[in-house]
């Protein structure tokens, strides 16, 4: 469960942003997620509120985006698109294919006030 | 208040103020927008863990500096990462200065092992968190005195999911796996093998025991990590230990 380490990253970095950017509270916040990163979107989601309590996200909502897996085969350079870090190329069957996007954990966007 | 980055236990994160300066990644002015209803939009665009990777860089920086070999062991509970210190703290300690830091939810028990072969070590009790992170060990690292020209080796808590996110400034990630467990672990817990660098497949004195296939295991770590290296031996008979100290020696030229 490293969402919650997750969780209070995010509530910081919101606390270092309110004060060079001058609001006060967070209405909404957009975090875009790697299908292959190592975040289980629902227990982001389940956390959520609860780590932000008493901050200025208090009662934020959260938008999740997903961003879908992509990587280059290693023979034919085609892209492709990833489910599993293990995945053959799905063009020439080859086995190597290295990660260009999913791996990504970041705060796209805030709504504040 | 401590010296490395001037925080207190009582401070909160946000009110540090930081006698080094650091970068704080891509995105520290985001742009915005005004909306009609007062609220405006801040586009961000900062990793999550971009506080983590601060300042991972940073004892990054550190370790190069003052030429300390870092490596971030990791594996399951019980694939034997203590004992692997420990002899390899007994064949290389008068060659080599090792400090050695550890990392478990609760207990003393593997500093002490440690502290018994003569090293020095620090215990990191992490509570209620699985993992590691960057903050903490370059508290570790000054706690510790940690000299230069060492050998840092940081055994992480027994978990193969989430200390692969938290970057600690190493030179390397080292995943253990032993023969005891499934030869499809790589593929069940790709994260951490997609993100380490050496592969130590331990305990292969117990291979006549178990049913591991460890041609099967290493074409599943290459599956994940083309790239990842591969050492088999058995740290408590000693069977090919000598090839991780070779590889130490090796590795430890880039610093």
């Amino acid at each position: 469960m490293h969402e919650v380490s997750l969780l209070e990253n995010v509530r910081e970095i919101l606390q270092e942003h309110a004060l060079t950017q001058e609001f006060t509270q967070v209405k909404k916040i957009t975090l875009e997620i790697g299908s292959l990163s190592c975040v289980e979107p629902e227990a982001l989601r389940f956390g959520f509120s609860a780590v932000m309590k008493g901050s200025l996200a208090e009662g934020a909502e959260l938008n999740l985006t997903q961003l879908e897996a992509q990587g280059q085969c290693a023979s034919c350079q085609s892209m492709v698109i990833m489910q599993h870090h293990y995945d053959a190329c799905s063009v020439c069957e080859h086995p190597f294919v290295t990660v260009v996007q999913g791996n990504e954990m970041r705060i796209k966007d805030l709504v504040v006030i | 208040m401590c010296g490395i980055c001037g925080c207190s236990e009582t401070e909160p994160e946000a009110k540090h103020q930081h006698s080094h300066s650091h970068d704080h990644g891509e995105s520290e002015h985001g742009h915005e927008h005004t909306k009609e209803d007062n609220t405006r939009l801040i586009e961000v665009e900062q990793a999550l863990l971009s506080k983590n990777n601060t300042y991972a860089e940073q004892n990054r920086t550190y370790f190069k500096q003052q030429a300390i070999f870092t490596l971030n062991l990791v594996s399951s509970p019980g694939s034997g990462k203590t004992t692997l210190l420990v002899e390899t703290i007994k064949a290389l300690n008068n060659e080599w200065p090792i400090f050695v830091i550890e990392g478990d939810q609760q207990t003393e028990h593997d500093a002490e092992r440690i502290r018994a072969t003569g090293a020095a070590a620090l215990q990191i009790n992490t509570g209620r968190a699985c993992h590691l992170d960057a903050h903490g060990i370059g508290h570790a690292v000054q706690s510790l005195a940690v000299q230069a020209g060492s050998l840092l080796a940081i055994e992480n808590v027994g978990n193969l999911v989430c200390p692969a996110s938290f970057d600690l400034g190493e030179a390397h990630k080292v995943v253990l796996l032993s023969v005891t467990e499934g030869d499809d672990k790589p593929l069940k817990y790709a994260d951490m093998f997609y993100a380490a660098d050496l592969m130590i497949i331990n305990k292969i004195d117990l291979l006549p025991y178990v049913d591991f296939d460890i041609e099967r295991c290493i074409q599943y770590a290459r599956q994940v990590n083309p790239d990842i290296q591969v050492i088999q031996l058995s740290s408590t008979t000693g069977d090919n230990f000598i090839e991780w100290l070779q590889w130490l020696k090796n590795n430890r030229q880039e610093v």
